[in-house]
């Protein structure tokens, strides 16, 4: 069964070790600007949030390439980038409604999650199990359709 | 079921894809006029700059990708629809049935009427032939005027600086790229293109151009300003390719007109595309967006309806993303606003730094932004799925950088578990 990251924003302390170890896997500097995973702070709640890409299933950043530098990796489910084929166009980085595929100024290319090739280093990173790499029951878009769902007043009256 | 696709680009393509993902036995067909494997016009400013050989282009590996999933691909020019026959003629005097047929050719560049534009220095950059032109003339320390700063031209700004041409932009707008970004935003351009040395001319237009010795041409500005060019770009905006329907009983706007299905007035006859004129998400209106996400949206959806599934678009929301000469600048949907809704914005001109939001009610229906690279999808993501802000949308207008906090505070359970 594939495997996908789950996120329990309860759980996270802000610590970002997550953003580290992401960016160190991924540029080989410890660098949270670099990161691909960001921890959100909401202060007025004393809250965070690691968000990232959810390896949804419409892949609108996939479908959106204009030269098939996005594909599936069969592996671990992840769109994963091609570094040789993307021309830097940021076509998938509107397109993603998520937010989470992003231009690297620094490489010229986009750059988003790709599970670290199934063994995600983010999760391995953090220590109060807030982010955990787990069978992948649901998740990607209906999972956040459910989460968007609980921002409607319509949702609220029903709850 | 033979379904037969007239256009080569993204959204012929992923309709093709699609249609072999929906039915393994279908005969598909793509029928292409350019001379190339199906390439991609969004990679075109990344081949003038020798980022990618031509073959970088290419929508999908041309030599294994439409053999693997049993698309034909036909280098072709369609010269005729029968509709009643439903039979296509080639200008090779070939015919092809089909059952159900997808116009998807896309659009073509439009010409301002200029005298001089026949000249042979003069090019539009709209297919892999103009690009081969445009890298051909526009040689280091060349002089090359740019007829046009909308997308197009924004977009190719910086593959000409790189070149090392001394280059000039003419625009007949009162700022640069003025159907994309507002007067804020499209100043924010102009600047930041004359500090890298290029000389930007707004408010103007080119009203002749003539030859001159050693192989120049002479522009002629409505400033009165006169420029000399080795090459002149044209890049004044496209309009959909509906040749080929002339004669038919099909209904031609400014495009093809479809329903939510992407069907025309004829139910066999399906558009996608630069060509079509489909639903936009934001006004409910037949539009023509030619923009390539639009394009890949609507051959997906073409394609269900055409192997039988019953799909409706919501309509396609008008969105752009620009690199020009390194600043970025994205918009989407109703950027320019609403009566009666509200708007928060934070410019900082000495940053080249802005964002603008434009909300009806406590949602999102529009915004625009320079200098940010960072989860600028997410402005897709609440306006498409028209989040209700509640409180968060005082804080954006306090704060309208907070883009993906308020999304993330509206879609996920930020309590403890």
């Amino acid at each position: 069964m594939q495997k996908s990251l789950n996120i329990d924003p309860g759980k996270c302390t802000g610590c970002l070790q997550c953003e580290m170890a992401c960016s160190y896997e991924h540029t080989g500097t410890f660098n949270p600007s670099r990161s691909y995973i960001k921890v959100f702070t909401f202060h007025h709640e004393g809250r965070f949030a690691p968000y990232t890409c959810t390896q949804c299933d419409e892949a609108w950043c996939m479908r959106a390439c204009p030269v098939d530098a996005i594909s599936v990796d069969l592996a671990t489910g992840a769109k994963v980038i091609s570094d040789d084929k993307c021309v830097g166009c940021k076509v998938c980085t509107i397109a993603c409604p998520f937010g989470t595929v992003n231009y690297s100024q620094a490489t010229g290319k986009v750059v988003k999650c790709d599970l670290c090739g199934g063994d995600p280093q983010c999760a391995a990173a953090c220590p109060t199990d807030a982010i955990t790499y787990v069978d992948a029951d649901w998740t990607g878009y209906d999972r956040m359709l459910a989460s968007a769902a609980k921002s409607l007043p319509s949702a609220e009256a029903t709850t | 079921m033979q379904h037969v696709i007239v256009g080569a680009g993204p959204a012929g393509v992923v309709a093709a894809e699609t249609l072999r993902k929906l039915d393994p036995d279908a005969d598909i067909t793509i029928i292409g006029d350019e001379p190339e494997p199906p390439y991609s016009r969004m990679a075109i400013p990344y081949y003038l700059i020798d980022n990618i050989e031509e073959s970088g282009s290419y929508l999908r590996d041309p030599d294994k990708h439409f053999k693997a999933q049993n698309i034909e691909v036909v280098q072709q020019r369609v010269d005729k629809i029968d509709a009643k026959a439903k039979k296509l003629t080639l200008a090779d005097g070939s015919s092809r049935d089909y059952d159900k047929l997808l116009i998807a050719t896309g659009s073509h560049p439009i010409s301002p009427p200029i005298p001089g534009l026949d000249l042979p220095q003069v090019h539009s950059c709209w297919t892999l032939e103009d690009a081969r032109n445009i890298i051909r003339l526009a040689k280091s320390g060349s002089n090359v005027v740019l007829i046009g700063a909308g997308f197009i031209g924004c977009i190719i700004l910086e593959a000409l600086v790189k070149r090392g041409v001394h280059l000039a932009v003419v625009e007949m707008g009162n700022r640069m790229v003025p159907r994309m970004l507002d007067e804020k935003a499209g100043g924010l351009l102009e600047t930041w293109c004359k500090n890298k040395g290029i000389d930007v001319h707004t408010s103007c237009s080119v009203d002749g151009i003539e030859a001159a010795a050693d192989d120049q041409v002479e522009v002629n500005l409505s400033d009165g300003s006169k420029l000399s060019a080795a090459l002149v770009i044209t890049a004044t905006g496209v309009k959909a390719n509906t040749d080929l329907l002339e004669g038919t009983d099909i209904n031609i706007d400014q495009g093809v007109l479809v329903n939510r299905r992407m069907q025309t007035s004829n139910p066999d006859i399906y558009a996608a595309g630069d060509v079509a004129q489909g639903v936009d998400f934001s006004t409910g209106n037949f539009e023509v967006q030619a923009i390539q996400p639009t394009a890949t949206d609507h051959g997906r959806v073409a394609a269900l309806n055409m192997a039988g599934k019953d799909d409706e678009h919501h309509g396609t929301l008008n969105m752009n993303v620009l690199d020009t000469v390194g600043l970025v600048s994205c918009s989407f949907g109703l950027w320019m606003g609403v009566d009666g809704g509200d708007s928060a914005e934070l410019y900082n001109e000495d940053e080249f730094q802005y964002i603008n939001l434009q909300f009806e009610g406590d949602h999102l229906v529009g915004a625009s932004s320079v200098g940010k690279t960072q989860h600028v999808g997410v402005l897709r993501g609440l306006i498409e799925s028209k989040i209700h802000l509640g409180d968060w949308k005082n804080r954006l207008m306090q704060d309208p950088t907070a883009i993906m906090e308020a999304y993330v505070a509206c879609t996920q359970e930020l309590s403890y578990s």
